[in-house]
């Protein structure tokens, strides 16, 4: 290597050294970065991965000089382009970050200055460098052409709150790389929003990276996302990095038991419920500002041993390039399994009377003048100990089906029945059984339980509505429903303030199964909980399921959760079901265009070598759905005039397994065996 | 009856964050303690309700009867307020004129905050025509400033009579109905963001009704905004009592009400600004110290 | 356009409402007009004669109708007392409030802004837990007692640079009413200043927490540039909606400083018509008061959707 190249390659976009960063609590400083270190080359993208509480947006704040006021930097360095950033001030500081680096982060909308319009504040970045008004106008336009805005000009005359999210964010990524700065900075940002535009703002970003050279620290708690986007990756836990590598190494070959749990929880390659059981982490994260003189890992640690508590592991060097800060790296991969690997087998009757039948369920919403189509005639069927998952994107109408179907919305029309019996469509007039035996569990375990109330009274409550059990029994019976979802007893006496995420929910689904509903509704019901808390709960879903036949309607954004979880899929798009069938059967080939695109936008773990199949433009709004074949409009397999003018029906396309598309099945299975369009 | 699983893995601890509903409790009373803005608003509001149920046993002089000599003593040591018109003792007035604000202002706030309450609840839990139909009730009123409504009121309700006749009852009521659309906007506001939560959700799909959900489910989640609304309310039942003492609409001469004494000396400020300023003072600290406790109040419980 | 005239409508229903309860209060309790007028000595055929004579023998309702037909025509009535349209005094009692409120809010507002921006700016800090309290503390005094003291100190007894009355001035030159109207409007601002301020504040300190304050900053924009187009753009549009109710409170106080200065306005008019039970007068004076508020909050509101983007548009695709 030539000495001007190695010049050249010596200074990182990105050097932190030993990086110690603290907060003031209550007077006291609490230790939240615990002495990390990473170096980024130029044109390199590392990956920053851990859950919620380890320090890694913390870590960002500080690169940018942009720590919250209790929050300072105790120990360490931190140098951007050779640059010391820590002593940076006034002047400098400011054109520290004009030029050097910019930051994404998650909630696009929010991100902008609501009162000003999008050209004025993408202007605002070139006039800073000393751009004219005129021409800062057309950096602008030209900034939007290349994040693949199509028409710049009406996009600048906008206001924020006047685009979509994925829009959004595309704006504040022009605006990120419109001063081409050596480091680029990007928290979650696509967190949030629809699997599709993910897809799309992350092609995006990787290809902006080769536009501009510019380096990438992408911070993500989304293994998937990470594995798509970056070369090396870094595990943050407690605030130190406990493991880093190359993505390969990391993901396939991980050397430290906390990236082991945390993989291990994590549904991968199609795992299903009845073929494996996820593992789990056991204990809780270390709060902030804890006293941990020997290993962060330590008190969760299956492998730990007395060197463990008392001696902090250095970095210790693996594989190429590759790091772990484990004691027993050597052996890690042994990391004996916390949950045993029982999966539960639900016997499944399919013969009879089906537990639930919703028969071309509809429900149109009216809202200043327009009519809103939430859900246009699903029909579906679920038998006892069956869990149906429900698969779509915002404005889907996942939500609308769970809560017409519960009565919490009523619908307009078709209907619902429960063990062959017709249930009114208002909840207010369905009889006590009928409510106890449709429960849900929501997604926000905070909103969902009342703060004023102790569990023990959510729960002698509920148990004394739906099942009419008072008094000593309900006490018992209480008791009984804490054990289930593997909680002490102290958790009777506990308010919600008291308990964590997992805790939380894991009362709500005790709660939801107080009255031994025959349906539990999830709706995302992990979506809120880190990833090692997901993978308990769950395994308890499964676990209820199997002792108590209950059958489940399972929302989520995450496909792999869902093929983990249901038996049978439904994708919905625009209200509209596209698809219904076995989980197998939906999720491979052939399946509806829409369920292939999107199959093919989540990124995942393995990183199959699908080319992704772009869906051009926006989802469209409900209030004007398109004609004919609602999915027309970005649909990669277009056929012509007849998905224009006319809806395809549902049909059965093989045993069990339903479609809404025109193309015949022998044709799409022929189409998506090969290249996908 | 759900069956126990077998159970696979440890159940997890408790987090350590786990406390007890008494400590929280006791916690935040600990902190409205300390704060030294509820100290000072503390102590002086004791100050004056000891000197209200004290009445004239706490005065050193006759507050109600004079002589007609010294008329406008200055300030000295027998007198540290001096005397006013009449030959009276200001000190002995200001003390025992806390008497006649202290009765109408608590009850009167207790009826707006209740009745308010109340109204707010129901605003906000049902939405829909009833919260239009008093929604435009509680904007028609709330268009009036608050004295000239209450002037409006009491001249109406003493119409009969000769001059204006207004007893403590009648100012407890009309301050009471005048600050119920206040506080049912306040309360309103704050159903309305506990509405849309999910507990909500689930006790109706517990076939719960809704007197049940309002009281037993919503009306805990919102006591914090009308604990706040109540101190805040009470600062202002204070003003309110003074300010209708001060244009007539009060206790009548010769009692030492703070806003009457304010008003009968006024025009003769210039010569004796004692007999003026004192009472003037007086207001002024109960008010503030009211506020001060709310203020407090408002922000441990914001946390 | 539509959110403007959906304003106007609903404000005019609040009104009409208004009307109605204020009419109620003024004509329906007093009971027996006749009596009050003629005294309690008069015979009973006098105060029948007048009670037919001035229709108050009708039904509620046409009495209600036919007063709001004239009402809405600008004609109140005439007085009890002299027969004098009730017109007459009040607006020119009306213009003279509307001097003292404006100069009320020229002195208020620009410091009290600035005040609340400082203490958010600062926020924690010794600067800041002055200005809060002192906002808080000034906001809860009535504004008659603010007043009193302001005139004991700064007036005729002490210093004697303001003078402890504000007269008629009918003729007298602009800086001469400034001059004797500079206390009363001082003890009006003082109190507003609580609110405002502490609204300034409340709005900047989330403006500043923002996460597009934190867009701007790291853009590498001045820390002025980022204040004056970001932080305050946004922070300050609720305090625009706080002075407008507080037109409300304004006039409130009003009544009382009015009575202390011995200003004619129309809080002394208020006043006086209640005293001597004159209820034609009280009621124009009372749904008066009740336009000028609804003028003054439908005009914040206009201002704010002016503003606010988010209330004028709705989102395109």
């Amino acid at each position: 290597m030539s000495a001007l190249a190695s010049a050249e390659q010596a200074t990182a976009a990105l050097a932190l050294r030993d990086l110690e960063i603290a907060y003031r609590v209550r007077g006291r400083d609490r230790a939240v970065v615990r002495g990390i270190g990473i170096e980024i080359g130029k044109r390199q993208s590392y990956g920053l991965v851990g859950e919620s509480g380890c320090g890694k947006s913390t870590v960002a704040l500080a690169i940018v000089g942009y720590l919250p006021r209790n929050g300072r930097v105790t120990g360490g360095s931190i140098e951007v382009g050779g640059r010391n950033v820590l002593a940076l001030r006034g002047e400098a500081l400011r054109r520290y970050r004009r030029d050097d680096v910019s930051m994404v982060y998650q909630n696009p909308g929010s991100a902008m200055n609501p009162s000003l319009r999008i050209g004025r504040q993408l202007a605002e970045v070139f006039r800073l460098r000393g751009a004219s008004r005129t021409e800062a106008r057309e950096r602008s336009a030209a900034a939007l052409r290349e994040v693949h805005i199509a028409d710049p000009d009406s996009v600048l005359r906008r206001y924020p709150h006047q685009l979509s999210g994925g829009m959004q964010q595309r704006v504040v990524i022009a605006m990120a790389l419109a001063t081409n700065p050596g480091l680029l900075i990007l928290d979650e940002p696509t967190t949030g929003l629809d699997a599709t535009v993910e897809a799309e703002v992350l092609e995006l970003i990787g290809e902006l990276q080769q536009r501009h050279s510019t380096s990438v620290l992408f911070i993500s708690h989304n293994l998937g996302v990470i594995r798509k986007m970056c070369e090396r990756v870094g595990v943050l836990y407690a605030g130190e990095l406990v493991e880093e590598g190359p993505t390969e190494a990391i993901l396939n070959d991980p050397r430290h038991p906390y990236t082991i749990g945390l993989l291990r929880c994590i549904p991968r390659g199609g795992l299903r419920k009845d073929r494996g059981r996820l593992d789990t982490i056991p204990g809780f994260l270390p709060p902030i500002g804890a006293d941990l003189p020997g290993c962060v890992y330590v008190h969760r640690c299956a492998l730990a041993e007395q060197i463990c508590h008392d001696e902090k592991p250095p970095d210790y060097d693996v594989g190429r390039e590759h790091s772990s800060r484990c004691h027993f790296h050597a052996r890690a991969q042994e990391l004996p399994r916390a949950t045993a690997d029982a999966p539960v087998v639900t016997a499944i009757e399919r013969g009879g009377e089906p537990l639930l039948q919703l028969d071309d369920l509809t429900k149109t919403f009216r809202q200043e003048g327009h009519d809103i189509k939430a859900l246009g005639g699903v029909s579906a069927v679920l038998w006892p100990g069956e869990t149906l998952g429900l698969v779509g994107e915002s404005g889907s109408g996942k939500t609308t089906l769970a809560r017409t179907l519960l009565g919490i919305v009523e619908s307009t029309a078709g209907s619902v029945k429960v063990d062959g019996r017709l249930l009114p469509a208002r909840l207010r007039d369905r009889t006590a059984s009928d409510v106890a035996a449709l429960q849900i569990v929501f997604q926000n375990p905070d909103s969902a339980l009342n703060r004023r109330h102790t569990v023990r009274r959510m729960l002698k409550r509920t148990l004394a509505k739906l099942a009419d059990v008072n008094g000593k029994a309900a006490d018992e019976r209480a008791q009984d429903l804490v054990d289930a979802v593997r909680l002490p007893e102290r958790a009777l006496s506990a308010r919600p303030m008291g308990l964590s995420g997992g805790q939380k929910q894991r009362v709500a689904i005790a709660r939801a199964f107080a009255g031994e509903p025959r349906l539990v509704v999830c709706d995302e019901p992990t979506s809120a909980l880190d990833v090692s808390v997901q993978a308990a709960i769950l395994n308890l879903l499964v676990d209820l399921q199997g002792t108590n036949r209950t059958s489940y309607v399972f929302i989520s954004h995450d496909l792999g959760v869902v093929r983990y979880l249901s038996d049978r899929i439904a994708v919905l798009y625009l209200g509209r079901l596209m698809e219904l069938g076995p989980a197998e059967s939906v999720f491979d080939p052939p399946h509806h265009p829409y369920t292939e695109a999107l199959l093919s936008a989540v990124p995942t773990i393995e990183g199959e070598q699908r080319t992704r199949i772009a869906l051009q433009g926006e989802i469209p709004s409900a209030a004007n759905p398109p004609s004919g074949c609602v999915f027309h409009t970005r649909c990669p397999r277009f056929l012509g005039e007849i998905c224009v003018t006319q809806e395809p029906p549902l049909q059965e396309v093989e045993p069990e397994h339903a479609m809404r598309c025109h193309i015949p099945v022998d044709e799409l299975r022929r189409l998506q065996a090969a290249e996908p369009a | 009856m759900p069956q126990l699983p077998v159970v696979v893995e440890g159940a997890p601890p408790l987090s350590p964050a786990l406390d007890s509903p008494h400590r929280i409790r006791r916690e935040t009373l600990r902190q409205i303690v300390r704060s030294p803005t509820f100290i000072v608003g503390a102590i002086v509001t004791l100050f004056w309700i000891v000197c209200a149920v004290g009445g004239t046993h706490v005065a050193p002089y006759d507050p109600i009867n004079g002589s007609f000599a010294p008329s406008y003593a200055h300030p000295a040591w027998a007198h540290p307020f001096g005397m006013d018109r009449v030959g009276r003792d200001v000190f002995s007035r200001v003390l025992v004129g806390s008497r006649s604000v202290l009765e109408v202002a608590p009850a009167a706030t207790l009826l707006g905050v209740g009745l308010g309450s109340f109204i707010g609840l129901v605003m906000g839990f049902f939405g829909g025509w009833v919260d239009n139909v008093i929604g435009r009730i509680v904007d028609a009123v709330l268009a009036v400033p608050f004295i000239v409504l209450a002037i409006l009121v009491l001249t109406a309700l003493s119409a009969g009579a000769e001059g204006i006749s207004v007893s403590s009852l009648k100012l407890i009521l009309v301050i009471g109905i005048a600050f119920t659309p206040i506080v049912a906007r306040t309360v309103r506001s704050a159903v309305l963001a506990e509405r849309d939560l999910d507990y909500v959700q689930a006790a109706r799909l517990r076939g719960e009704h809704a007197p049940y959900i309002m009281l037993a489910e919503i009306l805990p989640n919102v006591m914090g905004p009308i604990i706040v609304e109540a101190t805040v309310r009470l600062g202002y039942a204070v003003f309110a009592v003074a300010t209708l003492a001060f244009v007539g609409y009060g206790p009548q001469p010769p009692s030492p009400d703070w806003g009457l004494q304010i008003a009968d000396q006024y025009a003769d400020v210039t010569l004796a600004w004692w007999a003026v300023v004192f009472p003037a003072i007086a207001i002024a600290s109960l008010v503030v110290a009211i506020n001060l406790i709310a203020d407090t109040v408002q922000q441990v419980l914001d946390q | 356009m539509r959110y403007v005239a959906q304003r106007i409508a609903l404000g005019l229903i609040s009104l009409l409402l208004l009307s109605m309860m204020v009419y109620a209060a003024a004509q329906v309790l007093p009971g027996n007009p006749g009596r009050i007028v003629l005294g309690r000595e008069a015979p009973p055929s006098a105060v029948a004669q007048y009670n037919h004579k001035l229709g108050f023998d009708r039904p509620l309702p046409v009495r209600y109708a036919t007063w709001l037909g004239h009402a809405v025509r600008g004609d109140f009535g005439a007085n009890y007392t002299d027969g004098r349209p009730v017109t007459d005094d009040l607006v020119p009692a009306l213009k003279r409030s509307l001097f003292l409120a404006l100069f009320a809010f020229v002195l208020c507002i620009p410091i009290s802004i600035l005040a609340g921006v400082i203490a958010a700016l600062r926020r924690g800090k010794p600067a800041d837990r002055a200005i809060t309290i002192t906002g808080l503390s000034l906001a809860v005094i009535p504004e008659f007692v603010l007043g009193a003291i302001l005139v004991t100190i700064l007036g005729p007894a002490a210093l004697n640079v303001f003078p402890g009355i504000a007269g008629t001035l009918v003729d007298a030159s602009f800086w001469t009413k400034l001059d004797s109207l500079f206390l009363p409007a001082l003890a009006l601002a003082l109190v507003l200043f609580g609110y405002i301020a502490r609204m300034a504040r409340a709005g900047t300190m989330e403006a500043l927490d923002a996460d597009f304050t934190r867009t701007a900053m790291l853009k590498g924009l001045r820390r002025r540039d980022v204040l004056a187009r970001h932080v305050l753009r946004n922070g300050l549009l609720p305090t625009i909606a706080v002075i407008s109710t507080q037109v409300g409170y304004l006039f409130g106080g009003i009544v009382a400083i009015e009575k202390l200065f011995g200003y004619p306005g129309i809080g002394f008019l208020t006043l006086t018509s209640a005293q001597i039970k004159n209820f034609p007068m009280l009621l124009a004076c009372v749904l008066v008061l009740g336009i000028v508020y609804f003028v003054a909050t439908l005009t914040g509101d206009l201002l704010i959707a002016a503003l606010n983007p988010r209330v004028r548009l709705a989102r395109q695709d």
